[in-house]
């Protein structure tokens, strides 16, 4: 019954105009996740609205703003499955204001699909898109030409389209770049193959994200450990238990294997690798475990664990990231904030501005202040030192958050450089 | 705790085994960072999935959290004696609060006995979450169920009022969750959002977990009412001339008694849900909530009342 599927987590980038709700529909319909109450009900919106067809880009619509105003205000998540894989769509909005939006959700993606429209070729749109992609590292990009059927599914103009692309991406730090011809209306090369693109001989859309290779997504050769919870049962059977409980952010970990305590630089062994199914004799990311140590030492959430024999993380009270101001109010630089990075929270300033990127062109530019949706490269100092990975080599311990402690808000999301 | 030895290569690490994590990593940083917490707890299979969720996160320690369930007093008692075995087998602590002592208070006025009492829950939930401090609820809710739902956050913060602004969501990213509350504030949690009915009906057969008999095939007094299979119960009687019929139904959902439609199914095992599951062609609340079919926005609507 419980098959080996893998979870693969991807988003789609492109604006209403480029078939974006369209193509995700089509996925859902022709993978046949749609139900018959779900049809129905975007049926009737359709026949409302004085369309010929059924729109499937109003499955996507979540919330009452949007069916009113025909537009998507944030990010929505939603889930299909196949017999090979279970899929979770990161849908965000296209539109301009709503950089956050896509780095929100391209965040936790392995993978970020980037429509173009046929007709228009390679916009300013793909290169914000394709930038974002690659500032948050999503692992896979499938560059997704759709309306084919608009160019006479013409392979000159696909080849056309994507050399143009791969000499833009070469700019960027992209990893795995997929070109795919398609026709979300029609129906070609997104989970069936059609009869339109038989030059095209590469994967259809819904096959390449069944079979991408997801497995080194996460970072597999350094062991991170942020200690998130401290597990002291204080019952007579678990007297002297202390477990510190936490997800394997990198690599992996064996019963016996040297660690070292970070910031304090203390060292131990690991004694046993708990869980509730049972003890382990490795474990590795993301899995959630308990660890308990050979000595005693004073740990407490916040510190990580490293193998003493790895790759050591940095350990420092000041950085270099690169930021993206999430948040209404503009960054304002006489303030103190808070970061969260992992399990640890420190007091932060913002020590210097160097600059900032426009999104659609690349430039740097000279930056004095920071509002919603800039992205600029800063030096943040902290209170108490962080422990971390460059966000390339790690997501997870080369990432954080920043919280205005005033209004308790998330206002920006850097990565460390 | 068991203690055998059992060794998951990185091959078998499932679709199942990610969401697991991530539900764990969830609860333990709401264990960590927040004062006060709980878990919102029904009987019905998503909060079941939820507790074993809680036992991998912090057993062999006591939950750090009670569970507190929100008593409409409509509630199928099959479901009712299995939220209070489960409490007691896992010995933690169930807070139960009831509509009916809102409306004592006169914070809720009942007009109709036999209509949804869902649309009151949030009061009570509030009342509660005022009477203990609770300034973060752990809640069952998942993405796949409902379009508003498919909008909200992991950590989904409420107001003093209770309410969620959809269109003010803080942003959520990575696996960082900015947990932070002010006073009378409160956060709603959900560890199982990414999850789907699928994925929880494998997981309640690979984890065997006990669940309210209601959910497998039984045979039933129902009425038909539109197109909806209405159980008879002592909330929900016939009208003159509507015919009572046996049939064979089991409950996708198990809420308000009400307003929680059966389906007809012959499954009797979690092997056999499961492969219906796969086939079925309507969605989980579509067929069993005729509360969620009175407009587009039912849901968004109550959710920015306080409901979670």
């Amino acid at each position: 019954m419980d098959t080996n599927t893998q979870l693969l987590r991807f988003i789609t980038a492109g604006s209403v105009d480029d078939g974006k709700s369209t193509l995700i529909g089509r996925l859902l319909h022709d993978s046949k996740s749609i139900f018959e109450d779900q049809f129905s009900a975007i049926a009737k919106t359709s026949e409302k609205r004085g369309m010929a067809a059924v729109d499937l880009s109003l499955l996507t619509d979540g919330l009452q703003a949007e069916r009113e105003q025909g537009i998507t205000i944030d990010v929505a998540y939603r889930y299909f499955a196949t017999p090979k894989r279970k899929f979770i769509i990161g849908d965000t909005p296209g539109h301009e204001q709503y950089t956050r939006n896509m780095v929100t959700a391209a965040s936790t993606a392995n993978l970020a699909i980037i429509l173009i429209d046929a007709r228009k070729g390679v916009l300013t749109q793909t290169k914000r898109h394709s930038y974002l992609a690659s500032l948050l590292n999503v692992p896979h990009v499938v560059l997704a030409v759709n309306k084919m059927d608009m160019v006479d599914y013409s392979q000159a103009r696909f080849d056309e389209i994507v050399s143009e692309y791969k000499a833009f991406a070469a700019q960027l730090d992209l990893h795995d770049v997929h070109c795919i011809p398609l026709s979300a209306l029609n129906g070609d090369m997104v989970v069936d193959r059609g009869g339109n693109l038989d030059w095209y001989k590469g994967p259809a859309l819904l096959e390449f994200l069944e079979e991408v290779a997801i497995d080194h997504d996460v970072n597999t050769s350094d062991f991170r450990f942020p200690v998130q919870w401290v597990c002291r049962p204080q019952t007579n059977e678990y007297h002297d238990f202390r477990g510190f409980a936490g997800r394997i952010e990198g690599g992996e970990i064996s019963v016996g294997d040297a660690i070292t305590i970070l910031p304090s630089g203390r060292t131990t062994t690991v004694k046993e690798i708990v869980t509730y199914d049972g003890n382990l004799a490795t474990a590795f990311a993301p899995q959630s475990v308990t660890l308990t140590l050979n000595d005693e030492i004073d740990i407490s959430r916040g510190d990580m664990f490293v193998k003493t024999s790895a790759h050591a993380p940095k350990v420092e009270k000041e950085f270099e990231a690169t930021l993206c101001w999430l948040a209404e109010a503009p960054l304002d630089r006489n303030r103190k904030y808070l970061v969260k990075h992992t399990t640890r929270s420190a007091k932060c300033l913002f020590s210097r501005l160097d600059y900032r990127v426009d999104v659609n062109t690349l430039e740097q530019h000279a930056v004095e202040k920071l509002n919603m949706n800039d992205i600029a490269r800063v030096a943040i100092k902290v209170q108490s030192p962080l422990v971390f990975d460059r966000y390339d080599i790690d997501r997870s311990t080369g990432s954080f958050i920043v919280i205005d402690e005033a209004s308790n808000n998330t206002v920006a999301a850097g990565m460390i450089a | 705790m068991k203690l055998v030895e059992k060794n998951m290569t990185k091959h078998s690490f499932t679709h199942l085994d990610a969401l697991e994590s991530e539900s764990i990593h969830i609860m333990r940083e709401v264990a960590a960072e927040c004062k006060n917490p709980a878990l919102l707890f029904s009987g019905g299979k998503d909060s079941i999935v939820m507790l074993r969720l809680a036992e991998k996160a912090f057993r062999p320690a006591k939950f750090p959290f009670p569970l507190v369930h929100i008593d409409t007093e409509h509630n199928f008692p099959e479901v009712i004696a299995c939220r209070d075995k489960l409490a007691s087998d896992l010995g933690e602590r169930l807070i139960v609060r009831s509509l009916e002592d809102s409306i004592k208070r006169g914070s809720i006025v009942i007009k109709d006995e036999s209509k949804p009492r869902n649309p009151y829950q949030s009061v009570t939930l509030l009342e509660t979450i005022a009477e203990f401090g609770f300034d973060a609820c752990l809640g069952g809710a998942r993405r796949d169920e409902e379009k508003a739902r498919a909008k909200e956050r992991i950590f989904s913060f409420r107001d003093e009022f209770g309410q969620w602004d959809p269109k003010n969501q803080r942003p959520e990213l990575w696996d960082t969750y900015n947990t932070r509350v002010n006073a009378g504030e409160n956060i709603r949690v959900f560890p199982i959002s990414n999850w789907t009915e699928m994925d929880i009906w494998e997981y309640i057969g690979r984890e065997k977990l006990y669940i309210p008999d209601i959910y497998f095939a039984h045979e039933r007094e129902v009425m038909r009412r539109g197109g909806n299979v209405i159980p008879v119960s002592h909330l929900v009687q016939p009208k003159p001339g509507e015919k009572v019929e046996i049939a064979t139904v089991r409950f996708r959902t198990v809420g308000d008694m009400t307003c929680t439609a059966p389906v007809e199914s012959t499954a009797r095992t979690v092997e056999e849900i499961i492969a219906e599951t796969a086939s079925t062609r309507i969605t989980e609340r579509g067929a069993t909530r005729m509360d969620d079919q009175t407009s587009e926005a039912s849901m968004e609507l109550r959710k920015k009342e306080g409901y979670f």
